[in-house]
């Protein structure tokens, strides 16, 4: 199926899908995802039953502050769709996929680390690249690169601008 | 030391392992593996809970090598973004180069000319193969097979030569841009492409040769690290695992890019599952990337740009071979430093602010020496990315390691985290 005919196929159960640059993207809401995403992966024409990737951008000063895109992959079809959740700040909980996606896993523990967004009924929702001790969530847009102290340990890393080479 | 017990004889029996009933400990016991262990290929760290010498259960801990790169690139402009990208998966730079590159390419639905695509086919798979020859090279080294390491690395310093030759570095090139790549091939470097293609088929008949029928090398891989189609499936598994595992899943078929629907070229497949299956996978698959190179060779010999006319996006700059390695053109010095003064506004905007990219958010997939490499990139409309997601097939893979050597020896956990060819540069970006 080419992208007009996934949008229109998936239109049927998320009838905010939309084409653009040859990628569809639908939009679900929060309550809907697992069972959308459970419809996508059974129906014998999508079946988009591969989890490629995971992640989150943070719009702060929107509503919703957060969207959570999942990238779904479908090896039968060789087709691709993207579901797209929207997250209002103080509201930051998504149901977890693992039980479906096995490869979540790692991906949600991202997110989490990432932005601080937290994955109900994950089965191990710590940190991943950051170490345990670690405070904020680094991809937030309110945390910046550099200028602000290295919150480790009790580590003290000045800012880039401030460092000299003596 | 006069205290110290001269030979076994001497200890004491060790009582703690034998409980006041009389039986033996069953308990098991825990141990970290890595970070800095020769075989974890980096900083990769793993729990490992032990009875004996089999693998109860297993934790792999990352992010020792975590570098802020996708945070990075929210700060610089797009085409500094490159820089930052192709140092994430550190093994395979030309594959971080295209898949940021053409997705950056899809948001402001622009096309590279058709010679910059081949060049880029061309360099994409010098590039599996210099990096399969990483895996078997230290892969081979984990089991005991020095000589195999040496091979492997002999050969990917020829490999290293002819991107030093075309892109002025040996790693961590940024030769591939938005709009195309940074300067065409030279003539030595296409000579030394072509003198590897004729001298590699026979070096991976020398790796076979020590291999194939190495009763150490098969004792050690076949029936180890065994990863079924389903569970890879579930778990995302890409690339040469899950190629091993009978499904013929590789992007270069299944959603094209850069022209690969036009070259011919074979997905090699294996049913085993196993580490032996992977190994025989990604030498069948450097076999492979020698074809395609060939036929890149031969269209080489048609001319054209190398990069996209418009002005907008192109970069400015024409770069030249110096005698003190490769910079500015001269000529283009010349040309916007004497006669143009709108020349150089142009450069001087290009450089410094860059390219304007579309509001929007694409993923671009490309296929990697260890599978699906995944770029989410999102733009606000602005000449910096607003986030640029790395899904890297290493870091994916990784999450297999538990399936695949719980309830099995430790040795052959060895073994089984070799046949992933986890990179941990991508695995922690």
């Amino acid at each position: 199926m080419n992208p007009a005919q996934i949008a229109e196929r998936v239109r049927e159960r998320c009838p905010d899908t939309i084409v653009t640059r040859e990628e569809v993207t639908a939009v679900v809401a929060r309550d809907a995802l697992l069972e959308t995403l459970g419809w996508l992966r059974d129906d014998p024409d999508l079946s988009f039953g591969f989890l490629s990737s995971l992640t989150a951008t943070d719009w702060p000063g929107k509503d919703p502050r957060f969207w959570l895109a999942y990238e779904l992959r479908s090896m039968e079809h060789l087709h691709r769709l993207r579901v797209k959740v929207g997250l209002a700040e103080g509201d930051a909980t998504m149901p977890t996929v693992t039980p479906m996606f096995p490869t979540a896993n790692w991906h949600e523990r991202e997110v989490y680390d990432f932005f601080g967004i937290a994955f109900e009924g994950h089965p191990d929702l710590t940190r991943i690249l950051l170490p345990d001790g670690w405070e904020g969530h680094p991809l937030l847009k309110t945390e910046e690169l550099g200028g602000v102290n290295t919150r480790y340990h009790g580590a003290f890393i000045p800012p880039v601008d401030t460092r000299t080479t003596t | 030391m006069q205290d110290t017990p001269r030979n076994a004889a001497q200890l004491d029996p060790a009582p703690e392992l034998v409980s006041s009933e009389g039986e033996l400990r069953q308990e098991t016991m825990i141990i970290n593996m890595g970070p800095q262990h020769p075989s974890t290929h980096g900083v990769l760290r793993l729990l490992l809970e032990l009875d004996g010498e089999t693998v109860v259960t297993c934790k792999p801990i990352i992010g020792y090598l975590h570098t802020g790169i996708e945070k990075n690139t929210e700060y610089r402009t797009w085409t500094q973004g490159i820089t930052y990208v192709t140092r994430a998966d550190y093994l395979s730079p030309f594959f971080n180069e295209l898949g940021y590159c053409l997705a950056v390419e899809k948001l402001l639905g622009v096309e590279a000319p058709p010679r910059a695509q081949v060049i880029r086919v061309l360099m994409n798979e010098l590039n599996r193969i210099s990096s399969h020859l990483v895996w078997l090279a230290t892969g081979g080294l984990e089991l005991g097979a020095v000589s195999v390491m040496l091979y492997g690395f002999r050969e990917r310093e020829v490999l290293m030569d002819i991107f030093e030759e075309i892109t002025g570095l040996r790693m961590n090139h940024a030769y591939i841009r938005i709009g195309g790549v940074i300067m065409d091939l030279n003539e030595e470097g296409i000579r030394k492409a072509a003198k590897f293609c004729e001298d590699m088929p026979k070096r991976i008949d020398d790796y076979e040769t020590l291999l194939n029928d190495n009763p150490i090398w098969l004792e050690r891989n076949v029936g180890v690290g065994v990863l079924t189609a389903e569970d890879a499936l579930a778990l995302g598994v890409t690339g040469p695992m899950l190629r091993s595992a009978g499904v013929a899943a590789d992007l270069r078929k299944d959603m094209p890019y850069c022209g690969y629907e036009t070259y011919e070229f074979d997905v090699p497949v294996r049913t085993q599952a196993d580490a032996y299956a992977r190994y025989e996978v990604r030498l069948a698959e450097m076999r492979e990337s020698m074809r395609i190179v060939r036929q890149c060779l031969e269209r080489l010999e048609e001319p054209g740009p190398v990069m996209i006319e418009d002005p907008k996006v192109g970069w400015p700059s024409k770069l030249s071979v110096g005698p003190d390695g490769i910079g500015n053109d001269p000529e283009y010095l010349r040309h916007i430093m004497e006669e143009s003064m709108e020349a150089l506004i142009h450069h001087f905007k290009m450089v410094t602010e860059g390219v304007e990219v579309p509001a929007g958010e694409v993923y671009q997939a490309v296929e990697s020496p260890r599978g699906e490499l995944g770029f989410a990139v999102t733009s606000d409309g602005g000449h910096q990315p607003y986030r640029v997601k790395i899904r890297d097939p290493s870091f994916v893979n990784l999450q297999a390691t538990p399936t695949m050597v719980e309830g099995h020896l430790v040795a052959d956990a060895i073994a089984a985290i070799a046949s992933i060819d986890p990179v941990m540069g991508g695995v922690d970006r």
